[in-house]
């Protein structure tokens, strides 16, 4: 089975980030040989979040803000799946803030991939938690008054195992690290800058091209003071690659049933199993 | 023989291992045992107290007259005393009970042995040589609770207590036979043994010990505790969970479950399978934490935004809870719908003696279908039949076929459908899926005879209380029958039509101000209901409430 696109005609605006990211996603589930029928895809709301209709694997498309519970469960239940979660930077960072910080503290083995255009796409151009401070929007006549969100400086401080910021423009960078992402055992966050080509007229796609540059091998991941460095390297330069990447243990191997036994979903059910349980109200 | 004993105190007292020592000794000399318990929210101080009913018949509810008063601050005294029957008793310490009550050198005794928190244990064994229960019976509960503690200087403290006690009542020995257990961990036990595979929440009394029980054979019964960071994710996590194939069940009390309602929603379109629970406690907002209500019942049938099939089971006792959580798991999936159980601090946090629960009795029915037997080419998640229920495939478990689940309107295949056609034939397709689940809804519980002139109607934790009413006044000459939900949406009609029609007045007796039982038979009955015995005082009902609410209800009309 082949990761099918012509499932449903996507909604996308013409030149939208989001047609990179899925030509990323599909090359790495392609080239690491995973089974469509063996990876889900889990999305909140948003224009990103729609990718589960658009892409040939298995999908939950599910609330705003609320992509990562549901992928923590379906990869508790069902440790051999492949979990991929793609949503926005409104859907991770605003709505889903307090499900991506714990998602960190669980390190489970799923891969994030946040589609980061620093604005509002499906509701017409409002400011996101990424977008610059003064920055006007549809919203924000007067320029946005918080103070962005550095999501990747966010997800190293919080302790996340794998961190790595992307760019849809280099499709064949970002199914790289797609794959090192999908790879990794642990909570693994990308977060990837894209354009929106009709809401945020700052961060162009010549914006972005203009500073990114990728980490090249002088950069050890394995340093957490470097890995902060570079992410709080966010204006005239723009490092992409893996910021950071070290082993940790992660949520499933914590419980001894998961890490040595078949996956949940396998287990054989009989009500007599619990029985004995009566004991202890003797 | 019906006694009571009641133990109060301040919280960090020892209460609750007091009780459970009382509960455990009285228990293995073979009786029926009630435990009504009223805690404050606060872990120091305040006024907390247990009352442990006993006798060797059925008990159903509480008592709200005892015997015994074992009071271990001057506060015990001055709220309870009032409920000593005649020739009941108050204990206590010498350092505050006065002349009238009996006074014991308790301080005393544990200053002797050395240790002050034994001077519950002391108190214990005076209360065993009060009713005559046996020694060793109640010395070996000593030693089982404080196995791991203090076990010498409990056992001392007991033998100390035991010395100076008089013997007053006399018990019967009984085969102990039964089953110590409150509904919470009912519940969870039910759970367990339909199959649960995952659990997460969030704690918030009283629904928590649902999810310490669960966590405390998890790693042995290989399921999955998840304590989350919010009701928000509780209820979403739980859906993939589902979502992946295994029973995963979440639950919390009102504030709680009010933060799940957006994914119950989600269910609903997303069509997965659920069982949730509402251990109810008075509201609004944090209202009173610890304390009793059944205010929740329309809140939960209507929980969530747009429409969409679920059931809601109110869960009567204990039994109820193991067995009715059991049932929930297999309509949950034969539907493919959240089936949410309607609990209540009372029900979840009393003890009771019952007969052992019956694990042949539960039967797990998964309903997921297999993959060859798919004819569509390209799978249809949401495929129309003439039920309403489509085929469920899991995904990973199916290797051929993809799995899409969608929070919009969809297609049979799960994408996203905005057409008018579409969106008609989802909205009749998720709701059809009612008619086949009216039809094996079990209709509420008949308690009395068939020659009545009142009929009382009640649903969920009342149960108890109302089958002890009507006992009494049976007794009495007054003649009621009672009728009990425990399925109550899709609001069962049929037994209800069938009995109000031969009482001369229905009357519904509920824990709540504005009668939402009473909404509902006005709803989907043309019965006329007359009266609402209705309490909102965050303490349960029971039978004396009742029998004094009907008597001026009677008294009123003659």
């Amino acid at each position: 089975m082949k990761c099918e696109y012509d499932l449903m005609k996507p909604s996308w605006c013409p030149g939208c980030g989001n047609f990179m990211i899925r030509d990323a996603l599909k090359i790495a589930l392609e080239e690491l040989s995973i089974p469509p029928s063996q990876a889900v895809l889990v999305s909140g709301i948003g224009q990103a979040a729609k990718m589960p209709h658009y892409i040939g694997i298995n999908g939950f498309n599910g609330l705003h803000g609320r992509a990562l519970p549901p992928a923590i469960g379906i990869k508790m239940a069902n440790k051999d799946l492949t979990v991929i979660v793609e949503s926005g930077d409104g859907d991770t960072y605003g709505e889903g803030g307090n499900h991506f910080i714990h998602a960190i503290r669980r390190n489970i083995n799923i891969a994030h991939f946040v589609h980061n255009n620093q604005i509002y796409g499906l509701t017409k151009g409002q400011a996101s938690p990424t977008t610059a401070l003064g920055q006007k929007t549809t919203l924000q006549y007067d320029g946005v008054k918080l103070n962005p969100i550095n999501p990747v400086a966010l997800s190293l401080t919080m302790g996340a195992g794998f961190v790595a910021r992307g760019f849809s423009g280099d499709i064949k960078h970002l199914s790289s690290i797609m794959k090192e992402a999908i790879l990794y055992k642990g909570y693994a966050h990308i977060d990837i800058l894209q354009p929106c080509v009709v809401w945020n007229k700052v961060n162009t796609y010549k914006w972005y091209k203009d500073r990114v540059y990728k980490l090249d091998e002088s950069h050890d991941f394995t340093n957490f003071d470097m890995a902060y460095k570079k992410a709080l390297e966010f204006g005239d330069k723009i490092p992409i690659g893996i910021l950071y990447k070290v082993e940790k243990e992660t949520y499933e191997q914590k419980f001894s049933f998961i890490e040595s036994g078949e996956p949940l979903v396998n287990a054989k059910l009989d009500p007599n199993n619990a029985k004995h349980l009566l004991k202890e109200f003797y | 023989m019906d006694y009571s004993i009641l133990i109060g105190g301040a919280a960090g007292q020892g209460i609750e291992t007091v009780a459970e020592l009382v509960e455990k000794m009285i228990k293995r000399t073979g009786y029926h045992i009630f435990t009504y318990k009223d805690y404050m929210s606060m872990v120091r101080g305040g006024h907390n107290f247990v009352q442990i009913r006993f006798s060797d018949n059925e008990l159903y509810t509480y008592d709200n007259k005892v015997d015994i008063i074992f009071a271990m601050t001057q506060e015990t005294i001055d709220k309870h005393s009032a409920k000593l029957k005649s020739g009941g008793l108050i204990i206590g310490d010498e350092s505050f009970v006065d002349e009238n009550y009996l006074k014991l050198p308790l301080n005393k005794i544990a200053r002797d042995i050395g240790n002050n928190k034994v001077i519950g244990t002391i108190g214990v064994g005076y209360i065993a040589k009060l009713f005559g229960v046996p020694k060793d019976i109640a010395k070996n509960s000593v030693e089982e609770i404080f196995k791991n503690k203090d076990v010498d200087s409990n056992i001392k403290a007991f033998e100390a207590g035991y010395e100076i006690g008089i013997q007053k009542y006399k018990l019967d020995r009984f085969e102990d036979d039964k089953i110590l257990i409150n509904g919470n961990q009912a519940l969870a036990l039910g759970a367990i043994a339909a199959g649960l595979k995952f659990y997460c929440g969030y704690p918030m009394t009283p629904s928590t010990s649902v999810m310490s029980y669960i966590s405390k054979h998890a790693d042995e019964m290989e399921i999955v505790v998840d304590q989350v960071e919010d009701e928000v994710a509780a209820l979403n996590m739980a859906l993939g969970a589902s979502f992946a194939g295994v029973r995963a069940m979440t639950g919390s009390s009102g504030g709680g479950f009010a933060l799940m309602i957006e994914a119950l929603s989600l269910a609903g379109i997303m069509e997965i399978p659920i069982v949730l629970f509402n251990a109810q406690r008075p509201g609004p907002a944090t209202g009173l934490s610890t304390r009793s209500e059944q205010a929740d019942l329309r809140f939960v049938i209507h929980a969530g935004h747009g429409e969409f099939p679920r059931m809601v089971i109110a869960l009567r006792t204990p039994e109820d809870a193991f067995y009715q959580t059991a049932r929930a798991f297999n309509i949950a999936e034969k539907y493919q719908i959240p089936v949410i159980l309607l609990t209540d601090e009372y029900l979840a946090d009393y003890d009771i003696t019952i007969r052992p629960f019956d694990f042949n009795k539960i039967k797990i029915e998964r309903y997921i279908s297999n993959e060859n037997d798919i004819e569509d080419e390209r799978y249809k998640r949401y495929k129309y039949t003439t039920s309403g229920i489509s085929p469920r495939l899991i995904p990973g478990i199916a290797k051929e076929k993809l799995i899409l689940v969608d929070s919009h309107e969809h297609n049979e295949y799960g994408n996203i459908d905005e057409s008018i056609e579409t969106r008609v034939n989802m909205m009749k397709k998720r709701m059809k899926k009612l008619e086949a689940l009216k039809e094996e809804l079990i209709e509420p519980e008949f308690i009395g005879n068939e020659d009545y002139d009142y009929l009382l109607v009640g649903f969920g934790s009342t149960y108890g209380a109302l089958k002890e009413t009507v006992s009494r006044l049976n007794d009495e000459n007054i003649k009621f029958a009672a009728l009990v939900y425990g399925d109550i949406f899709p609001f069962p009609v049929k037994s209800l039509n069938f009995y109000a029609k031969k009482a001369k007045k229905v009357m519904v007796v509920e824990q709540n101000y504005s009668s939402q039982l009473k909404s509902l038979i006005d709803e989907y009955t043309d019965i006329k209901v007359e009266n609402s015995i209705l309490k909102y005082d965050g303490r349960a009902m029971n039978a004396n409430y009742i029998i004094t609410e009907i008597n001026k209800i009677i008294k009123n009309k003659h």
